[in-house]
């Protein structure tokens, strides 16, 4: 186990990995990395190496969950055994089983579920290895699969946390700073709808502070945005390419 | 839990809540009556029962020792679990626990976590060795809405009333003495929920609402009127303004509520 430091920000102002508060860790972002999918999104956030996959529209399995007047939407958040420190079982724990209805939450209204009625969408996130704020890292890159998957959409669902570390508000804890901060914020948020669709907390904040935590947070979520949408684009550049060749 | 109220009724409590009014009578920001009981289990080490309207949950707690975790030598072990049980609704199914009630437990233990309601230091016997453990047991026992607040209130009502063993430690073993001492209570955290319906909140929605609002949002505020745990719930969304608007009202509302507590 590593030590756990007593400070979190330096006389500087810099965090333990040398960012600033309101710094995001780098993002690569990949969409349609997984053949067999309909659609499907790769993310790295600092240390962070994720895998989102979706399937569907395709008929419910078993039948009697589908409903008459819309598409039900399914999420399913694990962790492999190797992805943190001390090997996690494979089988689904408590915290994956919320992470998965959170989730679930915060894509569900992104999409136009109404257009699918009878039919059931699968999305599949594996994180590959855990390095603090995995359900934010999760959103986008599901989000991602899904606009992948060429299902209509209201907008992009991007989430990014904030917390407080120390004293201060900062952007995009890492994992130290989620276990040995005051607080965490996660928020997911659709940029164009200004919609917070996932909000959780834990830790303690004043209302002042939490109100800050969520501003920064969803100023992290724009920039995300930006390379989502890059990130699609890109894909998409590449067909086109291929096509023309 | 799908959706069993029709659209007229629909309709009829969206329109009513556009003028400010509730179907039972509440205006938008009320609670419904709030009754508590505490100690009524004499088997468990404490007990509360909560009615929210009808809404009833009963919270018993144990207080056992065990091992502590291996990166909290020094800490007791807090643990909280729900049960949506059957007889409670025609929704609830015997079986393993659903995502619901995980989410509930998981709502529930964060509030008391996050504040540090229960001194888990004073709960060390030898230090990475024996400690106490508390198991609060949240029991539904009718679902009519907001089962997150009420069972949040009956779990710091249970351990208000929760005593443990008195214990000393002679030639480093762990005698049991006679008698008990009350749990060492840091903090009284009261969970707030906040149901969105037409663009508009409502606090404690009860079934009918529940089962037609868009999203919801629980807060838990600690005595110091801070927040310490926060969940949106329900496949809708919140305008960053709704969220601002919903810490103030659960401010207001935590405060009002925890009257009901002895300390």
């Amino acid at each position: 186990m590593n030590e756990k430091p007593e400070k979190l920000i330096d006389k500087k102002g810099l965090r333990l990995d040398g960012r600033k508060a309101d710094e995001l860790r780098p993002i690569k972002i990949e969409v349609g990395v997984l053949s067999n999918a309909d659609g499907s999104a790769y993310i790295e956030q600092g240390k962070n190496k994720i895998l989102a996959a979706v399937y569907g529209p395709r008929e419910m399995h078993p039948k009697h969950l589908s409903l008459p007047d819309r598409m039900v939407l399914r999420c399913r958040y694990h962790m492999a055994p190797f992805s943190v420190q001390e090997r996690k079982s494979p089988a689904p724990s408590r915290r994956e089983v919320e992470l998965s209805k959170v989730i679930r939450e915060s894509l569900e209204p992104s999409v136009f579920l109404e257009y699918y009625p009878r039919t059931g969408i699968d999305v599949f996130v594996e994180v590959l290895q855990a390095d603090g704020g995995t359900r934010c890292a999760s959103i986008t890159a599901a989000s991602l699969a899904i606009a992948d998957a060429g299902i209509p959409m209201r907008d992009l669902v991007v989430a990014c946390a904030a917390g407080k570390v120390d004293d201060t508000v900062v952007l995009d804890l890492m994992d130290t700073e989620d276990k040995v901060g005051v607080a965490d914020v996660p928020v997911a948020y659709m940029p164009n709808l200004n919609a917070v669709t996932l909000l959780q907390m834990d830790g303690i904040l004043t209302p002042d502070e939490f109100e800050n935590a969520v501003n920064l947070a969803m100023e992290g979520c724009k920039k995300i945005y930006a390379l989502q949408k890059e990130a699609l684009k890109t894909k998409y550049m590449n067909v086109k390419e291929e096509v023309e060749e | 839990m799908s959706s069993l109220v029709t659209r007229v009724r629909q309709k009829q409590i969206g329109q009513l809540i556009d003028t400010g009014k509730r179907l039972d009578g509440r205006g938008l920001y009320d609670y419904r009556e709030i009754k508590l009981e505490q100690g009524l289990i004499e088997k468990a080490e404490g007990s509360a029962r909560v009615l929210l309207g009808k809404t009833e949950v009963l919270v018993g707690t144990k207080v056992e020792t065990g091992q502590p975790f291996p990166d909290t030598p020094n800490e007791g072990v807090q643990t909280v679990n729900a049960e949506l049980v059957p007889l409670a609704s025609p929704t609830f199914e015997p079986g393993p626990p659903d995502e619901n009630s995980i989410e509930l437990a998981r709502i529930v233990d964060r509030g008391i976590r996050e504040s540090k309601a229960i001194d888990v230091e004073k709960l060390c016997i030898e230090p990475g060795k024996n400690v106490f453990v508390v198991f609060v047991d949240v029991w539904v026992l009718n679902h009519d809405g907001n089962l997150i607040d009420a069972s949040a209130l009956a779990a710091v009502a249970a351990l208000l009333n929760t005593k443990m063993p008195n214990y000393e430690i002679k030639d480093g073993e762990v005698k049991i003495k006679q008698g008990y001492i009350p749990l060492p209570l840091k903090s009284r955290p009261i969970t707030v929920t906040l149901g969105k319906i037409n663009d508009k909140l409502i606090v404690d929605p009860w079934l009918e609402e529940e089962q037609i609002m868009d999203a919801r949002i629980s807060l838990a505020i600690n005595d110091e009127g801070n927040i310490c745990a926060m969940q949106k719930g329900g496949a809708g969304y919140f305008t960053p303004q709704q969220i601002v608007e919903a810490t103030k009202i659960a401010q207001e509302k935590a405060a009002e509520i925890r009257k009901k507590l002895d300390w």
